[in-house]
């Protein structure tokens, strides 16, 4: 039997403004798939009540492998944490078929 | 008082009372999108009508006035107001373009005085949009190596309210008066009623950057009244050089007014990540707008009347 690898899901939620460029990275970064939300909540940089455009957040998820993970947490930290609104976090999750997310 | 100003207010009263009102933000977008496809088509069927002889000296001498609006108001926020390079160069960029939902309050204030104007200026408002951003960008930045021009462009000149407008206008331009004329149940003929919803929206969007004026202080509200007024004498006296009616007079001094609210801030969000986004929106929607909706609009007429020496 071959030895399981962790997945994990990450997940981003940041400035929708960002969207385009944030995918453009995560893509070369090597990310396959994701899954994005419109959502809204208030941080350190206000209310992001999601009413308009420049005003709105997106949730972004990745299932990924734990490689992946970090390369993307570690990528997002150097380039928006500065000036952007954004937050990470990342878990372990259970998955029907991993390869498909550990390839 | 023409009565699309009372939803606005009625906006931004309710939200400063904290009511629960919110339009679903799907509604705005909706709203914004029909409000930049009229605009456009509009000026579309008229620009079929006009010779290309006497509209491109104009539009001309608008993309300039774009291009000098903001290079005229860096140095002052700059040293005057001794904001960040980053966010004067910002705020440059707001006020230097242009406000749509501005621009409709004044045609609809126009055609509620009866007041006739060149209606090829919708025109205008797309010229406008785009060069402050560029300058903008080129005064926080400076033309290095590193500048990413194609994603630039990009950003600038296929943002959602440049593809609206410019889309309307070549859809109206290429069929003219006759092929826009089936479509008119849904654009023209509710202009008035889709304006009052989306002041409502933008009052209640108004008030919560009121509520953040405060962080920024007295030079921030100084520049956000300041800045417009002076914006306008230029656009004014621009606009009486090109021999435009008082309405177009009008029209173009609101324009050099107003400062914008979506182009800009999604631009120069993602060009100029150090720029501060709340500052530039306190300003522009927290005070600016509010300024030129309510009281700036029929003052800006009343120096077209005063320039082009027509008794008030």
């Amino acid at each position: 039997m071959t030895e399981t690898i962790q997945p994990k899901l990450v997940v981003i939620i940041t400035e929708s403004v960002i969207e385009t460029t944030l995918l453009t990275d995560l893509e070369n970064l090597g990310v396959k798939g994701f899954t994005i939300t419109d959502v809204r909540g208030r941080g350190h940089r206000g209310n992001r009540a999601g009413d308009w455009g420049i005003d709105g957040n997106i949730r972004v998820e990745i299932v990924c492998s734990e490689k992946l993970s970090r390369q993307i947490l570690a990528f997002l930290e150097q380039k928006y944490y500065d000036n952007y609104a954004m937050i990470t976090y990342c878990s372990n999750v259970s998955v029907i078929r991993p390869e498909k997310f550990l390839g | 008082m023409d009565p699309i100003i009372l939803f606005f207010l009625l906006g931004l009263i309710a939200a400063l009372l904290r009511s629960e009102l919110r339009l679903p933000p799907a509604i705005y977008e909706f709203l914004s999108v029909l409000l930049l496809l009229t605009i456009g088509l509009k000026g579309g069927v008229e620009l079929a009508t006009q010779p290309m002889s006497t509209l491109l000296p104009q539009m001309a001498a608008v993309i300039v006035m774009g291009f000098l609006l903001p290079l005229f108001s860096f140095p002052l926020l700059l040293k005057l107001g001794r904001f960040k390079r980053a966010d004067a160069a910002s705020l440059a960029a707001h006020y230097g373009s242009v406000s749509v939902g501005t621009f409709a309050v004044a045609v609809a204030y126009l055609g509620h005085q009866q007041i006739e104007y060149e209606s090829h200026m919708p025109l205008f408002v797309v010229l406008l949009e785009v060069p402050a951003i560029i300058v903008g960008i080129i005064l926080a930045k400076g033309i290095t190596r590193e500048t990413n021009w194609k994603a630039l462009a990009h950003e600038t000149f296929l943002g959602k309210s440049i593809v609206l407008l410019l889309g309307g206008l070549l859809i109206g331009w290429a069929v003219g008066p006759s092929g826009v004329e089936p479509l008119s149940g849904l654009f023209f003929n509710t202009f008035k009623g889709v304006l009052a919803l989306f002041l409502l929206e933008m009052g209640l969007i108004t008030a919560q950057h009121v509520s953040s004026l405060r962080k920024y202080g007295i030079p921030l509200i100084l520049f956000g009244l300041g800045l417009p007024l002076a914006s306008a004498c230029i656009g004014a006296l621009l606009g009486s050089f090109l021999d435009l009616s008082v309405g177009g007079t009008t029209i173009l001094a609101t324009l050099a007014a107003s400062a914008s609210y979506i182009a800009v801030p999604a631009a120069i969000r993602t060009a100029v990540p150090e720029a501060n986004p709340a500052l530039s929106l306190a300003a522009s929607l927290g005070i600016t707008f509010p300024f030129n909706v309510l009281v700036g609009i029929p003052l800006y007429h009343k120096l077209a009347l005063q320039i082009s020496g027509t008794p008030l």
